[in-house]
């Protein structure tokens, strides 16, 4: 592989930095969901994507070769250290809105599983083939809700469309390309980014059609999270993510 | 070098056996073997090494198992290691066929012999009651009490059910 070690760790810790973020803001709704089901799908979803994180962390910290751990990379970096999209980083807002951030993630990192179960780097492609049947559940779960609001009352379409409103500039960046992933794409080590989108577009058509949703354009696309430039949201969420470790360092179970 | 051989592939099915008897923690009804979670168990320079995958990446049994799996083994008088394995990604085919009846018998319906795909995204699995067996079934909750399983109820019977989810 001739991808230096500093670009791929680089790589692997955007990616896992997005399962961990948007982990911990699905696990606040933990004992808050409007109904029981839902208090055991999100943290279970949650699950899911934080057991993705730690496969990832840990094989990040291998590849960089300076000793650090999946708890060292998780617990203990600075705000502009964290690589992850803008959009999971966003408060939570109602139900509708976490269900469409769910569902946009979802439809984006299943064709990228998909692709990177054929990646030239083992680890990923084991880590893919993991992930791929997990994001397929995802993917239907928060179709389902996204439909069923969006074509539910009077109240919930209101709140499925203002979601779609306020998402709308954090989806661009999801595809955004750099020297980075472009040098990872060129080893076949992970799927071009942008070449995720017709399947992307083609799943929220799919659900937005049913759910009576316009597709949403996004007049100020946001980006910057690639490069660690956070929302003011980001602080917060590791305040409490990292308070733990913080206080009392090397704590474990 | 024949006994020696021998010897070794005794110790390799003794250490197998010992592994494969762990239950699952979450669903006891089932060894790590009926799930097929335990993929293989090596003695190499006489430590027996067992192979073990994850159902779902975040299941939080994982470090469970894999303790249960080396105390069983270090209880059977082996030196023992275990290591975690992502590649080949278990599915829900990797359930024997012993497992699958072991599960019904307990109560929980055993996954739908069809890999779930983004295809199936409005699709709906018929899942039959582990109770009655009849297929008049309704989704409760997609998730369970644990990441594997989703909550079904039986038209038929009434009682509901646990359906180990396919994936």
């Amino acid at each position: 592989m001739t991808v230096p070690p500093e670009v791929l760790t680089t790589f692997l810790l955007r990616l896992a930095d997005d399962h961990l973020i948007l982990g911990h803001r699905l696990s606040e709704w933990c004992g808050h969901a409007p109904m029981l089901e839902e208090d055991l799908a999100m943290p279970n979803i949650a699950l899911d994507l934080i057991g993705q994180a730690r496969a990832l962390y840990q094989y990040a910290g291998e590849v960089e070769g300076k000793g650090r751990s999946e708890d060292d990379l998780a617990y203990l970096r600075r705000e502009r250290e964290y690589l992850n999209c803008l959009m999971v980083e966003r408060p939570n807002g109602d139900f509708a809105h976490t269900m469409l951030r769910q569902l946009y993630f979802a439809a984006f990192m299943h064709p990228f599983w998909e692709r990177a179960s054929a990646s030239a780097d083992a680890t990923l492609a084991g880590i893919a083939a993991k992930a791929v049947k997990e994001l397929a559940y995802h993917v239907r779960h928060c179709g389902e809700w996204v439909i069923r609001l969006g074509d539910g009352t009077e109240e919930s379409a209101r709140r499925m469309a203002d979601a779609v409103e306020a998402l709308a500039p954090y989806v661009d960046e999801l595809f955004e390309t750099d020297p980075v992933s472009e040098a990872i794409a060129e080893e076949g080590i992970a799927p071009r980014l942008d070449d995720l989108r017709p399947a992307f577009t083609a799943t929220i058509e799919r659900v937005f059609a049913e759910a009576f949703l316009d597709m949403p354009e996004a007049a100020w696309p946001q980006s910057g999270g690639r490069q660690g430039r956070h929302g003011e949201a980001m602080g917060f969420l590791l305040a409490e993510l990292q308070h733990m470790q913080r206080t009392y360092p090397g704590a474990t179970w | 070098m024949v006994s020696i051989a021998v010897e070794s592939a005794e110790m390799a099915r003794a250490a197998w056996a010992a592994a494969a008897s762990v239950p699952d923690p979450e669903v006891p009804c089932v060894t790590v073997a009926d799930l097929g979670i335990l993929r293989a168990v090596e003695i190499e320079d006489g430590v027996a090494v067992a192979r073990v995958t994850p159902t779902y990446s975040g299941c939080p049994a994982v470090l469970a198992i894999e303790l249960a799996v080396e105390a069983a083994l270090r209880d059977a008088g082996f030196e023992a290691r275990v290591e975690r394995v992502f590649s080949p990604a278990w599915t829900t085919e990797w359930i024997t066929a012993e497992g699958r009846s072991k599960l019904r018998e307990y109560g929980i319906a055993p996954p739908a012999r069809a890999s779930n795909s983004i295809r199936a995204l409005f699709g709906e699995t018929q899942v039959d009651c582990p109770r009655c067996g009849s297929s008049e079934t309704e989704r409760v909750s997609e998730f369970g009490s644990t990441a594997c399983k989703a909550l079904y109820r039986c038209a038929t019977c009434r009682e509901p059910f646990d359906y180990f989810k396919c994936i």
